[in-house]
């Protein structure tokens, strides 16, 4: 009789119960995309942001030091203090190499242009193929790193030795154009270059010339020798267990040690680099990553403040057509306090119901709201999010939840109900 | 001779400083017929109220089959309600979503535990039996109310509890309802009925009339 008496009701007031389902459709399935974009978002918004550039630079201990005490960036104990390029792809075989996206060495030179003016030299990798001794090929440089550069002509090569890449303010100031030969000089060395492409990175870079690795070495004849390396890599946002790590990782107790190695803080990343850079030093970019952090949190935030605000509309919006059914049916259920039905009877009846209708919403706006956060993963991040398995859980509980809030008021009034005033409507 | 089912000591019944009954005292027997009549805001429905548990009173004591069921709590009236008091109303209060046996079963369901046979037998009792699977929609308004008849007496409650169980019907349907009543009171059923019909209050076998709250004629017919 009771799951009789439910499905007549529900058949009997379809109107108002797809009203309430198609409201738990709306509220499911904008918190089943929301949580689903929130957790797989983290990596995909840390992708979107390396667009920025790298968040790490690793340079000899030495050149880092006088740094930290100088301020000094150039110059004696700077310049000339160099890490090894035979180093430079052990940085895909730390413990966190996967989280490792891009990264560059740089060998920062001067040279004589045209027998007249002194310019800044920059060698790097463009565009560095590289198999890993564990089979793992690998494309990166500083093509990646500098995703926001305006380039007019072309991107150096991996071997484009004879050809440079010259910073738009200095091109202005020499009158160079895409084509032109320069030839530089350094002591002994000289050779001619041609021009393949002028970049504008809005930075010190344009009074730069860009050139290959290698090329740069022959010139400042340092063989096998890089200045610093660029890093850019996907990590976590810092708590108080990395921000204590960053200062002395020894202060850690094991327990801590081993959360905070095993977590992608930038700390634990940099910890790992020095680990197989000789000499090196590894340091985040702070404002890169904390940029990164703060986005990401905020991300995350405006995502959980959606869940919550869809969570409290669907609330309020099912309590109004819950409170509406309720009292169009007073008489009913007056009725049924009359032939002796107790009030947690009757609310059991409701309620039983309303979980009926909210769990056909529930399956419906599930499936809508994975449809959502592919629309969005394809939309924003142009790929597809990982569907979370865990939402189905989070999205129960918060239903079973909504559903009750949103009852409460329909309940206090039926418990109020008194058959005595619903019943002799004369 | 017949047992005292219920007995009113007293009772007053006060909103604000609106005295709805005032100082009544009643006794009705096991199988006695008793009509209350009076005319609007004489307190008739109040009475019925107290009487069917649906209300408790402001003053005085009302012993139902022994139990004085002034003081109980809501939960406890529900349960004697549910187990002693067969209600009949004026606007028969059918749902209208189930058919005239489901209507019977849903007092079987939350009395005891529903039987179709038995709800069957009931309607055939009040002469429905063919019209058992209609929906109240489908219905007369006498036929209706015979099913609400049916439904008040699936428990074999020891009170029948008409509130003008013949104010919406025509002469003929009265007239079936009352013969109705009047075959149940030749089996033993106890039947207390409020109604501003005369000819309904008299087929009683007694007659209390109220008027302010107070009884000013109680008779036998």
């Amino acid at each position: 009789m009771f799951w009789h008496m439910i499905i007549k009701t529900l058949i009997r007031q379809r109107s108002k119960m797809l009203m309430i389902a198609f409201t738990v459709i709306l509220g499911v399935s904008l918190s089943t995309a929301m949580m689903n974009v929130m957790l797989g978002v983290g990596d995909k918004v840390n992708r979107e942001l390396k667009v920025y550039g790298a968040n790490i630079t690793v340079r000899h201990k030495d050149a880092a030091l006088m740094s930290d005490l100088y301020g000094l960036n150039e110059g004696l104990g700077v310049n000339d203090k160099f890490l090894y390029e035979e180093d430079v792809l052990k940085l895909k075989t730390i413990f966190w190499g996967f989280n490792i996206i891009d990264f560059a060495p740089m060998l920062d030179g001067r040279a004589t242009m045209n027998s007249s003016s002194e310019v800044s030299l920059t060698g790097t990798w463009t565009e560095k193929h590289a198999v890993l001794s564990t089979g793992e090929e690998l494309s990166t440089g500083l093509k990646s790193l500098r995703k926001w550069w305006d380039v007019k002509g072309e991107w150096l090569n991996e071997n484009d030795d004879d050809s440079v890449m010259v910073g738009s303010i200095l091109a202005s100031e020499n009158d160079i154009h895409i084509g032109d030969k320069i030839t530089l000089t350094n002591d002994s060395y000289t050779k001619d270059y041609t021009v393949k492409g002028i970049f504008n990175d809005g930075g010190n870079s344009d009074s730069k010339i860009l050139m290959t690795l290698s090329a740069v070495q022959d010139i400042m004849n340092l063989h096998g020798k890089v200045s610093s390396i660029e890093i850019s890599a996907l990590t976590t946002p810092d708590n108080d267990l990395a921000r204590k790590a960053a200062q002395d990782p020894h202060s850690l107790s094991p327990d801590e040690y081993e959360t905070w190695y095993c977590t992608a803080y930038v700390s634990a990343i940099c910890h790992q680099i020095q680990e197989v850079i000789r000499d090196g030093v590894a340091k985040p970019v702070r404002q890169v990553a904390e940029s990164e952090g703060t986005i990401l949190n905020k991300t995350t935030l405006l995502m959980v403040l959606i869940t919550i605000l869809s969570s409290i509309g669907s609330a309020l919006a099912i309590s109004n057509l819950i409170t509406a059914s309720v009292i169009e049916r007073s008489q009913e259920l007056g009725l049924l306090k009359a032939l002796g039905a107790y009030n947690w009877q009757i609310a059991l009846l409701v309620l039983a119901e309303i979980m009926l209708t909210s769990l056909i919403g529930g399956i419906l706006g599930y499936f809508l709201g994975i449809g959502f956060a592919q629309v969005i993963g394809q939309t924003v991040f142009g790929s597809y999010i990982e569907i979370a398995r865990m939402v189905i859980l989070i999205v129960a509980v918060i239903l079973f939840f909504v559903t009750i809030a949103g009852s409460i008021p329909a309940i206090r009034y039926l418990m109020a109900l008194k058959p005595t005033e619903v019943l002799h409507g004369k | 001779m017949s047992s005292k089912i219920l007995e009113l000591k007293n009772v007053s019944k006060i909103y604000g400083n609106l005295k709805a009954l005032a100082d009544i005292n009643l006794s009705v027997n096991s199988g006695d017929w008793l009509s209350i009549m009076g005319p609007s805001g004489s307190g008739k429905t109040t009475m019925i109220n107290i009487i069917g548990c649906m209300d408790t009173p402001s003053i005085g004591s009302v012993i139902l089959d022994g139990v004085d069921i002034s003081k109980e709590s809501a939960a406890n009236l529900t349960r004697i309600r549910r187990d002693k008091i067969g209600l009949i109303f004026q606007q028969f209060h059918l749902i209208s979503y189930l058919t005239a046996v489901e209507n019977v079963m849903v007092a079987q369901y939350y009395h005891s535990m529903p039987d179709e046979e038995e709800a069957l037998e009931a309607l055939a009792k009040v002469g429905l039996a063919d019209r058992a699977n209609h929906l109240p929609a489908q219905l007369s308004g006498g036929e209706q109310q015979r099913v609400c008849i049916a439904r008040a007496l699936i428990n074999s409650p020891q009170i029948l509890l008409g509130d003008e169980p013949t104010g919406n019907l025509d002469e003929y349907n009265e007239g079936i309802v009352v013969d109705i009543f009047r075959k149940l009171h030749d089996e033993g059923v106890t039947i207390i009925i409020v109604t501003h019909d005369p000819e309904v209050g008299d087929a009683a076998q007694r007659k209390i009339i109220l008027e302010h709250g107070r009884v000013i004629l109680q008779s036998k017919i």
